[in-house]
């Protein structure tokens, strides 16, 4: 086990890709020269040469483009994206070209690329920044779509994702680039698509969270249990599609209370789908609806204290989780008070 | 910077076997797209046809300049370009009608025709959608250092697409061996070139790129032959890629749901003057390469294969229920299903009852037989027997074209 960053451990898995597959090909706005914005990509550009770890225009939708097109013919592209809200850019190479090639050309092509962005408030980026936006990509069949919150998963998901026959959205958190964590030294150390990771065993309400929700569930977890005596299991799904409901369904049939808390917005978001299966598949195990912490369903204010308010924190979870188990009639818990 | 050159190669016929060959082409995609659109007047075809008639020595004339492991990479407008890289007839037609020989295995349709084998890269639904593609498969050849090129083709509507500058612009930058074709058929859709685009001479529109244009008739197979092998072989061997204008005309609508307000008989019938087909064959009988004897041969040859590929397509089944999630994902170890949900929990609640199967369903790719029954018995789904059209003007008009 090595101690790394977040950012840390996404560089070594492309670093570590980059070496092992020829294939492998970065491309992406300011990932060489400049190191990438986040400096993810820092100092591959000198490691592995102008050939394999491309500067590109500020052009989206058509380096995506690009991407598929390589792929379709042999090569496995690493996308960078500066954010999530440039993805939007190249919503149309991302779903009516990489996700649909494959099944549209009746299987004969192949797109393994990985598109990779960061999402999330805390910043003030502002309204076309900050946004999470999984719940997208997420809607699509034909991508893949990981949204890991450790190092480790960091790591162990984009080597995964790079191998991956097929398109991936691999979507980072801004606010998490600088976190530290314990990483397995072992260069073949993979994380497989669709496990999630079971972050703390409890037994009175399972806590889902999405992207760097799960970090902010783990604290509620600790709040909970110190100040409340509640022992909450917390569940990061790791990846959304393939989604393990399997772990999750167990969880809520063991604690019969479920919270899910994501950064993205209410509507039509993660928590909304998941919070379906869980009421279509475990409802009689449900002492209590299935609860969503989410974040406000407003575009991202700049204003330091607006945007707190805009994206949930552990009080809120903590507070949700004790409505559920009392049984109260409180509804969807929208992160600034809606 | 080296260019291309500005005036294209002196135009001599080709051999004989080859001018025959092109001929040959030319007329198999005029009589596949005619049969096509009968097909769909009759219901076979559904969803949107778009027609090349008119356009085959653009088609023709430029996938010659190629070699087999050049790569052809196309639009919604398409058969022709499966056809001419050497797709049968049959799996073109199959496609169209849906079925499970189709050349994309009925998944596609008329806009989506696809061919990995004979590197046809693919007909592509949204306009400008196959520029960044072509040029990653470019990419793709630059990186092996082999010398393939590839051969973008696109119509004039598409060079207004953010893609189009994006991609010439990358394709410049990178030094991309892409051949970029607009094939201007002198409409985006139902809008006139003078009315969809500032700069009409459209070759002229990647060189603040550093992308140099050239132009050829492309009602000329031989004028698009000459300056498509000069554009290929300059991009080939200078490692720059070209944007090359084919100046043509479709003679049908943009698609079979087109009533073609937007221009008038008698401009269409000064084109049809100029109509490429018979000014080839007429040529070549001309110079002495076929007789006249030949070319009616020829023709009924084309007719024939059409004939065929008709009758394989009726007779090649519709894609079996079960295969609808197939290639949704590419699976290795993993069983269907997984990629949508991750559960195989045969014992999950027991109590919930239908609501759960439904769910189960939606989630788990399994297709409930009540839903099949009713469909193969045309109880569900269909307004006209056979196949679903979409509501356009003149659909909606009645209008059988």
């Amino acid at each position: 086990m090595t101690q790394m960053r977040y950012r840390e451990a996404l560089n070594a898995a492309l670093r570590e890709e980059l070496a092992r597959d020829e294939r492998v090909v970065l491309m992406g706005e300011d990932i060489g020269v400049f190191g990438g914005a986040f400096k993810v990509t820092d100092g591959l550009l000198e490691e592995f040469g102008e050939r394999r770890v491309r500067d590109t225009p500020i052009s989206e939708n058509t380096i995506v483009g690009v991407g598929v097109g390589a792929a379709m013919t042999g090569l496995r592209p690493v996308v960078e994206l500066m954010t999530i809200n440039f993805a939007l850019l190249a919503f149309d190479q991302i779903v009516n070209h990489a996700a649909h090639i494959h099944y549209m050309f009746g299987g004969q092509a192949r797109v393994p690329l990985v598109v990779r962005m960061p999402q999330g408030a805390g910043h003030q980026l502002g309204p076309t920044h900050s946004h999470c936006l999984e719940a997208l990509f997420l809607h699509v069949p034909g991508l893949l779509v990981a949204v890991p919150a450790t190092a480790a998963d960091a790591k162990g998901l984009l080597k995964s994702a790079i191998r991956d026959e097929n398109p991936v959205i691999f979507i980072e958190h801004e606010s998490l680039y600088g976190v530290r964590g314990e990483v397995p030294d072992d260069d073949e150390y993979l994380v497989g698509f669709g496990q999630a990771r079971v972050a703390r065993e409890g037994s009175d309400v399972t806590l889902v969270g999405i992207s760097r929700m799960a970090l902010t569930a783990e604290r509620a977890a600790e709040t909970l249990a110190a100040e409340h005596g509640v022992q909450a299991e917390v569940i990061d799904p790791r990846t959304l599609r393939p989604l393990d409901l399997d772990t999750i369904l167990a969880s809520v049939r063991k604690t019969n209370h479920c919270v899910i808390v994501e950064e993205g917005w209410p509507h039509g978001g993660v928590g909304a789908n998941l919070a379906a299966l869980i009421g279509e598949q475990a409802f009689d195990h449900l002492d209590a609806p299935v609860q969503r912490v989410t974040g406000a369903d407003v575009p991202m204010p700049y204003s330091k204290p607006l945007e707190d308010l805009a994206y949930p924190h552990a009080p809120q979870i903590v507070a949700a989780v004790l409505a559920t188990l009392n049984r109260s009639s409180t509804s969807a818990a929208t992160a600034g008070g809606a | 910077m080296p260019s291309p050159s500005p005036e294209p190669p002196a135009q001599s016929l080709p051999e004989p076997e080859r001018a025959r060959e092109w001929l040959e082409t030319m007329t198999l995609i005029r009589r596949f797209e005619e049969r096509a659109g009968e097909m769909y007047a009759r219901a076979k075809v559904g969803g949107f046809l778009h027609l090349s008639i008119g356009e085959e020595a653009t088609i023709v004339g430029s996938a010659r300049a190629l070699r087999d492991d050049d790569y052809l990479i196309s639009t919604y407008r398409s058969h022709g370009h499966a056809l001419v890289r050497g797709t049968p007839p049959e799996n073109v037609m199959a496609e169209l009608f849906g079925r499970v020989d189709g050349c994309s295995g009925g998944r596609g349709g008329s806009m989506h025709m696809f061919d990995l084998a004979r590197r046809f890269m693919g007909g592509y639904g949204i306009v400008g959608g196959n520029l960044p593609i072509a040029a990653g498969i470019a990419l793709a050849s630059d990186y092996k250092d082999s010398d393939e090129v590839t051969l973008c083709t696109f119509g004039d509507g598409a060079s207004n697409q953010g893609t189009f500058g994006e991609t010439l612009n990358i394709a410049a930058l990178w030094k991309l061996p892409v051949v970029f074709m607009v094939t201007n058929n002198q409409f985006g859709m139902g809008t006139a070139l003078r009315r969809h685009s500032a700069v009409t001479d459209l070759q002229r529109k990647g060189e603040s790129l550093g992308v140099p244009g050239m132009r050829c008739d492309g009602m000329d197979v031989l004028d698009t032959h000459a300056v498509l092998a000069e554009a290929v072989r300059h991009v080939r061997e200078e490692r720059q890629p070209v944007l090359v204008e084919a100046i043509t005309y479709r003679f049908r609508g943009h698609s079979m749901a087109d009533p073609e307000q937007y221009r008038t008989k008698e401009e269409v019938a000064s084109w049809r003057e100029r109509d490429p087909l018979p000014a080839f064959a007429e040529l070549l009988v001309r110079e002495g390469v076929i007789e006249e004897s030949e070319r009616e041969r020829i023709d009924e040859q084309a007719i024939a294969r059409v004939d065929a590929a008709v009758e394989f397509a009726d007779a090649s089944p519709f894609p079996s229920p079960e295969s609808l999630y197939d290639d949704v994902y590419v699976l290795d170890r993993e069983v269907q299903g997984w990629y949508s949900v991750a559960t195989t929990d045969g014992a999950a609640d027991e109590s919930s009852g239908a609501a759960r199967d439904g769910a189960q369903r939606a989630v788990n790719d399994e297709i409930p037989q009540q839903l099949t029954d009713a469909l193969a018995a045309g109880e569900e789904g269909r307004e006209t027997p056979g196949l679903d059209r979409p509501d356009t003007a003149a659909n909606a008009g009645g209008a059988d074209r």
